[in-house]
C-alpha cells in the first residue's frame, strides 16, 4: 500500500459526504442494498488496513462480526443493556480478541495465521452456542430498537469513514511505513530492527475493533439474534473477495469491490440460489489468475503503460 | 475411560493418514492446499453414491478412489496450481496465492457436491457392535482404522525403501539441491501433490462409513489435518501419527465428558498450545 496524499482525502470525504444522501433518494430496496453495501465496505476497508500492506490473509472477520452482534444480543435482551453501551463494548471485545489472536499467531510465519483464522468463526460459534445452552438458558435473543435502515445506513458510513481516516493516517505513519517494509519482506523488517509482532498485532487489533462495531451496528436490522447467523463463515470469504477484487494496493480499492460483487451475488442469488457458491469459487480464482492486483491495480498498470508509450 | 481411548486412538488411525496426505502436498510440493477437506468429502459422496444406488462396498470404493483422485489431484496442480509456482517469486508469495486459488477450488467443489447431493451422506455400513479390551465400539471404526493403518503403512515404506519415493523426500528437504543433483523437482511434486490428494479421498471414504458428512463439511477436516501436521511438525510421519493420536483422544474425550458441540474448540485448544509452546511440533528443534 502506498501513502495516501492530501487530495485522496478530499476526494473521499466528498464521496462520503454524497453518499450520505442515499436515504433521501432512494426506495427501500436499494436502501436495504446500501446498508449491505456500506457494511462491507467497512469491513473491507478494515481489512485492507491489515490485510494490504502484511499480505496476511486474515478470515478472522466473521469472528469479531458474530462476537458484536451476539454481544448486542444477549446485553438488551438479557440484562436490558442499551444499544449504544452494548455497541462500545463490542468493539472493545472485538479489539482484546483481535488482540489474543495476533499474540498467538502473529509472531510466527504467515501460514499459521491464516490456518487459524480459518476455522476460527465456526469455533466461536460452537464454544457461544454452548455457553448459551449451558448456562445462559437458550432463550431468544432480541434487539428491539427504534433504528430505521437509513439510520443503519448513517452509522455503517461513519464507521467506514473512520476506518478510512484511520488508515490514511496510518499510512503516512512510521506505522504504516514500516508494515509496507514488513510487507515487501519480513527478514529485511526485522534487520533493520522493526518490531514485526507488535506492529501487526496492533494493526491487527483495529480490524478486529471494527468489525465488531459493525456486528453490534447491523444486529438491530436483524431484531433476532441466532448464533449460526451471525457467525457466518461466509462473511470472511465476502470480505476477502471485495477486498481482494478491488485492489488490497489501495485503501480505497475495496469500494470497487464491493458494489459489482454484491449487485452480482444479489442477482446469483435470487436467480440460481443452490448454485450461488459457485460464483464465491469463481470470484478466488478470477483473482488469483486473471486479476492479482484487483481492478484498481489493474487500472494503475494500464494507465502506466500508456504514459510509457506516448 | 478406557472407551474414550479405544474410541478415540481408532479415529486418530484415520486422522494420522489424512494429515499424511497434507504433509505430502505441504512439505513436498509446496502448496498449503485449503480444498483437502474437500477432496476428502469428495471421497465421502462417492462411498456413499455408489453404496446407496449400487450397492457397492466402501471398501471397494477405496481402490477405485485411489486412481481417480490420483488423476484428478494430478490434474489440478499440472493446469492450476503450476502456473502460480512458476510466477511466484518466493516461498511466501506461492502459500498466499496457493491459499487463495485453493479456496476457489473449496467452494467450486461445495457448489458440485451440493447439486448431487444436498442433504446428509447417511448410509449403514458394518455398524455391528463388537468388544475391544472390554469397550463396546462397532465394526467399522475397527475396519476403518486397520486399512488406515494399511495405506499409511505402504506409503510410509514407499517413501523409505525406493527410488521415487527418496526423491519425493529429497524434493522436501530442498527443492533447489535436488534439483542440482537430477531429481526432476516439477514431476516429484506433482506426483507427491496428486498421491496426497488420492490420500485424502481414500480417508474420505473411511471416514463415511462411521461419520455422517454432508458437503460443506469440509473446512472442519482441512483444520484438523492442518492442526496434526503443524502438531507434529512439517514433514514429520512419526510426530503427525503421535499428534492423531493426542487430537483423537482429547476429541472424543471432550465430545464424551462435556458436549459434542466442542470438538473443534477443543482441537482450537490444543492448536492454542502448540502455537505458544511447540511451534515447530512436538519433536521439532527449536533453531531452524
Amino acid at each position: 500500500m502506498r501513502p495516501s496524499g492530501w487530495p485522496e482525502l478530499l476526494w473521499a470525504v466528498a464521496v462520503a459526504v454524497l453518499a450520505a444522501f442515499l436515504p433521501m433518494v432512494a426506495n427501500a430496496y436499494w436502501l436495504g442494498l446500501g446498508v449491505d453495501m456500506m457494511m462491507y465496505v467497512a469491513l473491507a476497508t478494515s481489512w485492507v488496513l491489515f490485510s494490504g500492506p502484511t499480505h496476511y490473509i486474515s478470515l478472522a472477520t466473521a469472528a469479531f462480526f458474530g462476537v458484536g452482534g451476539f454481544l448486542v444480543g444477549t446485553g438488551m435482551s438479557d440484562y436490558q443493556a442499551s444499544f449504544w453501551l452494548m455497541a462500545g463494548l463490542s468493539a472493545v471485545v472485538g479489539a482484546v480478541l483481535a488482540a489474543l489472536i495476533g499474540f498467538a499467531t502473529l509472531r510466527l510465519s504467515g501460514v499459521y495465521f491464516v490456518i487459524f483464522t480459518l476455522g476460527l468463526a465456526e469455533m466461536v460459534r460452537n464454544l457461544v452456542s454452548w455457553v448459551q445452552n449451558n448456562f445462559l438458558g437458550s432463550r431468544g435473543l432480541y434487539v428491539l430498537t427504534d433504528f430505521r435502515d437509513q439510520h443503519l445506513y448513517w452509522m455503517l458510513l461513519a464507521v467506514a469513514l473512520a476506518v478510512y481516516l484511520l488508515g490514511w493516517l496510518v499510512s503516512r505513519s512510521r506505522l504504516g511505513f514500516a508494515l509496507r517494509i514488513i510487507g515487501g519482506d519480513e527478514t529485511v523488517a526485522r534487520h533493520v530492527g522493526i518490531n514485526t509482532a507488535t506492529a501487526k498485532v496492533i494493526l491487527f487489533t483495529t480490524t478486529g475493533f471494527f468489525a465488531a462495531l459493525v456486528g453490534a451496528i447491523i444486529a438491530p436490522r436483524w431484531s433476532y439474534i441466532e448464533p449460526n447467523q451471525v457467525f457466518s463463515p461466509q462473511l470472511s470469504f465476502f470480505v476477502v473477495i471485495m477486498a481482494l477484487l478491488g485492489g488490497s494496493g489501495r485503501l480505497w480499492g475495496s469500494i470497487v469491490g464491493v458494489i459489482p460483487f454484491l449487485l452480482i451475488w444479489n442477482w446469483v442469488d435470487t436467480s440460481f440460489p443452490t448454485q450461488s457458491i459457485l460464483v464465491l469459487g469463481l470470484a478466488f480464482l478470477l483473482i488469483v489468475y486473471v486479476l492479482p492486483h484487483g481492478v484498481v491495480g489493474r487500472i494503475e498498470q494500464l494507465r502506466d503503460r500508456m504514459r510509457g508509450e506516448s | 475411560m478406557i472407551d474414550i481411548l479405544v474410541s478415540g486412538l481408532l479415529l486418530s488411525g484415520t486422522y494420522a493418514l489424512v494429515a499424511m496426505g497434507l504433509n505430502l502436498q505441504y512439505g513436498v510440493a509446496r502448496i498449503m492446499n485449503l480444498a483437502n477437506g474437500e477432496i476428502l468429502v469428495l471421497g465421502a459422496l462417492a462411498a456413499f453414491w455408489l453404496y446407496t444406488t449400487s450397492q457397492i462396498s466402501p471398501l471397494l470404493t477405496v481402490i477405485l478412489v485411489i486412481p481417480v483422485s490420483f488423476l484428478g489431484n494430478w490434474l489440478i496442480y499440472r493446469f492450476l496450481l503450476t502456473p502460480l509456482v512458476r510466477r511466484s517469486k518466493s516461498q511466501g508469495a506461492l502459500e498466499v496465492e496457493s491459499i487463495l486459488a485453493t479456496f476457489g477450488m473449496t467452494f467450486i467443489l461445495i457448489g458440485i457436491m451440493v447439486s448431487i447431493e444436498g442433504g446428509f451422506f447417511a448410509y449403514k455400513y458394518l455398524s455391528e457392535p463388537i468388544t475391544i479390551l472390554g469397550s463396546t465400539t462397532s465394526l467399522n471404526r475397527l475396519v476403518a482404522f486397520l486399512i488406515a493403518c494399511l495405506i499409511g503403512l505402504v506409503t510410509y515404506l514407499w517413501l523409505n525403501h525406493t527410488r521415487p519415493g527418496v526423491a519425493v523426500r529429497a524434493v522436501a528437504v530442498s527443492t533447489e539441491a535436488s534439483g542440482l543433483v537430477g531429481i526432476n523437482v516439477y514431476r516429484m511434486s506433482a506426483i507427491a501433490f496428486a498421491l496426497g490428494g488420492a490420500i485424502a479421498a481414500v480417508g474420505g471414504v473411511l471416514i463415511s462409513t462411521f461419520i455422517t458428512l454432508d458437503a460443506s463439511i469440509g473446512v472442519v477436516f482441512t483444520m484438523k489435518a492442518l492442526i496434526i501436521v503443524i502438531m507434529g511438525g512439517v514433514g514429520d510421519i512419526r510426530g503427525s501419527i503421535v499428534a492423531a493420536a493426542i487430537l483423537g483422544i482429547v476429541e472424543t474425550g471432550v465430545a464424551t465428558l462435556i458436549d459434542p458441540g466442542l470438538t473443534l474448540a477443543s482441537a482450537y485448544f490444543i492448536f492454542v498450545l502448540i502455537l505458544l509452546f511447540r511451534p515447530r511440533g512436538i519433536f521439532g528443534r527449536r533453531s531452524a
